[in-house]
């Protein structure tokens, strides 16, 4: 689904320059449910950045889907991201000023679908993370756990190939981070794919592949034995 | 390409008034900036209009280029003669002008008493009398300055000149002073300086006319001549040119010429006196005209700063948005779509304000349209506002609001997703 071959990325700093990852080889299979760890600053989130075509390599070769992704302007990156993609943040970046249904719809209103079919699918998603009564909720109305879980619904309405968590449990406690991952696991049985970046040992080990990064470099990509989520919700 | 169908599109609204509802205060301040700038355009222009019908009005009852010609005395010695000479208008001077200058459509020669010189007659009716400014006048004279004439009556007629009749036209205090209320004075007749005429009508005063007052009493011109026994001497040429001549010319044309027929040094100032209305009027007029001009340099510059405050807190908006539009961004908003969403919203209250602004100044207008509608001496009526301002003031609305929008536009468009995002 995703291979990465001998990724460069460098930061300008003024007159010096930072050179945050030095040359990743990287792939992942289809279904697969991979931890990216690492401490601040190893370069985790560069990657999920460029995997997310929210930020461009400066050297290597990045395939999505059997589909290179390269001399990418900001309209096709737009368009591959809509397609491809679907983004969980730490922070959650719902919109402010849409409620629940107008958030999670947001993305399908980009890919040009109608109006009622975005509704429908909302509410679908909606309530397949459980938050069907809460469509008409604006963002400032929910908790935490519920706003992430909302964002996922956003994430995964455009039903995207790949699925990328930017330390998607960041922002919550420990009760609701797990719930949280439980909604990942549960997606990802169903065969999504997905990306979960974090710090946290104990939400890496939820995942089925943990991936540790340090100055900009893998050190350790191992399989674990999935901790199941509901077992402690 | 598809930048029209996002137009009609009913969900890029729902996302422009999402956002603009999401920012109330900050959208109702936006709005009367532009909301002033057009409704300050509007009232002004509306307003200079009205003061130029006023100015119209002011000047309806007698012809806009009319003018008028006196003798004085010579101030340069000419042909023999020295200075200080009275050189006298004669009736065979208004032929000759007339033959000589094609601008002139009417001369009326008037000879006066009781106005510039000489006692007013006395005129006696019964037991009632009043001294009452006289005029010999031509018919024609009617046709320079307007003459309201009440009760059926009628103003002095070529017969009534040509047979020296003894008729006369009173005016409206010398009617009020010599004849009992509710008494017709058309056909009675009134003893001036002990002569009887026949009054064949009561003239209204309107003001605005020069110098005549609602007591003047006008006999034919002929008859006056004869009864102060003036020959063919003329005290005063009142004349007309056509529409389209310039008043300025025609007045240099005629006194060009009396001094020719007076013998009078073409270089002589004073031996002629004359007024112009037609400069005067002109003035006025280019008065009205600059103020309309002002009032276009006030509106416009006031709606670009209008639509400049639009463009700048759409600026600042932008910003304050930085994240909402990265998330839209990544997404999937390609550029094109959130620089038409930001333009739109531009556009859009720039045209809602314009068209409140446009609403207000037309109720205002209204008002003191209804507040000056009847004050006389007051030179305003009917403040119009011509359909091509309004369209052109929305048009450079329009095309400003899209010009202002690029700037936050293209701000939204340039910062990167992963830039926005990473803006905690």
């Amino acid at each position: 689904m995703i291979s990465i071959k001998n990724l460069h990325k460098s930061y300008q700093m003024g007159a010096s320059s930072l050179h945050v990852l030095k040359g990743i080889d990287f792939h992942v299979e289809e279904g697969e449910l991979v931890a990216i760890m690492g401490s601040s600053g190893s370069g985790k989130s560069t990657l999920l950045n460029i995997l997310g075509m929210l930020d461009t390599a400066d050297e290597g070769q990045y395939i999505l889907d059997n589909v290179e992704i390269k001399d990418l302007d900001e309209t096709k990156a737009a368009k591959y991201r809509n397609k491809f993609l679907g983004f969980v943040f730490q922070s959650f970046n719902l919109i402010n000023y849409k409620n629940a249904a107008e958030n999670v719809s947001l993305p399908l209103y980009y890919q040009g679908i109608s109006r009622k079919e975005r509704q429908q699918v909302a509410l679908e998603y909606l309530d397949r993370v459980g938050l069907k009564e809460w469509a008409t909720h604006l963002p400032s109305e929910l908790s935490g756990g519920q706003k992430q879980r909302v964002a996922i619904a956003r994430a995964m309405a455009s039903r995207p190939k790949v699925l990328l968590a930017d330390e998607p449990t960041g922002a919550l406690d420990t009760k609701t981070s797990y719930e949280v991952m439980d909604l990942i696991q549960k997606i990802n049985e169903e065969g999504k794919t997905i990306l979960v970046v974090t710090h946290e040992p104990d939400i890496a080990q939820m995942c089925k592949r943990v991936v540790t990064l340090k100055d900009g470099v893998i050190v350790e990509d191992k399989k674990v034995k999935q901790v199941m989520a509901s077992a402690h919700v | 390409m598809t930048n029209l169908k996002i137009i009609f599109d009913r969900d890029t609204w729902q996302e422009i008034f999402g956002s603009i509802r999401k920012n109330k205060i900050r959208t109702i301040i936006t709005v009367i900036g532009v909301l002033w700038g057009i409704f300050i355009y509007i009232t002004l222009s509306g307003s200079a209009k009205g003061l130029d019908n006023g100015f119209e009005r002011a000047f309806k009852n007698i012809a806009k280029n009319s003018m008028g010609f006196w003798a004085q005395r010579t101030s340069v010695p000419f042909a023999g003669f020295k200075i200080g000479r009275n050189p006298e208008l004669r009736l065979s001077d208004a032929r000759l002008l007339k033959d000589r200058i094609g601008g002139i459509e009417f001369i009326a020669p008037r000879n006066s008493r009781g106005v510039f010189g000489g006692t007013p007659p006395l005129v006696v009716n019964n037991n009632k009398s009043g001294n009452y400014p006289l005029y010999g006048d031509y018919p024609s004279y009617a046709k320079i300055t307007t003459k309201k004439i009440y009760n059926g009556g009628r103003f002095i007629n070529d017969q009534d000149v040509k047979y020296q009749r003894k008729v006369c036209v009173i005016g409206e205090r010398a009617e009020k002073e010599l004849f009992e209320k509710g008494e017709n004075p058309v056909g009675q007749y009134i003893k001036i300086n002990d002569i009887y005429f026949q009054v064949i009508g009561v003239h209204k005063f309107i003001p605005g006319g020069g110098f005549e007052s609602e007591g003047d009493i006008f006999i034919p011109f002929s008859t006056y001549n004869k009864m102060y026994n003036r020959g063919d001497r003329v005290d005063f040429f009142f004349l007309a040119a056509y529409d389209d001549q310039d008043p300025v010319a025609i007045e240099e044309e005629v006194l060009f010429n009396l001094k020719r027929i007076h013998k009078v040094s073409p270089l002589d100032e004073r031996a002629f006196g004359s007024f112009n209305i037609g400069e005067i009027f002109q003035r006025i007029i280019g008065f009205a005209r600059g103020m309309t001009f002002l009032s276009l340099v006030v509106g416009v510059a006031t709606i670009i700063a209008g639509v400049i405050g639009i463009g700048n807190i759409l600026l600042i908006s932008v910003k304050e948005r930085t994240k909402e539009l990265g998330v839209r961004r990544a997404l999937g908003a390609t550029p094109s779509e959130i620089r038409s969403q930001i333009l739109l919203e531009s556009v859009f209250l720039t045209i809602v304000a314009g068209i409140c602004g446009i609403i207000l100044a037309a109720f205002v207008l209204a008002g003191i349209n209804a507040a000056t509608l009847n004050l006389e001496d007051f030179p305003y009526t009917n403040p119009t506002v011509p359909l091509s301002y309004i369209f052109g003031a929305l048009f450079i609305m329009v095309s400003l609001g899209t010009l202002i929008g690029l700037i936050p536009a293209q701000r939204a468009v340039s910062i990167k997703p992963i830039d926005a995002l990473r803006e905690e």
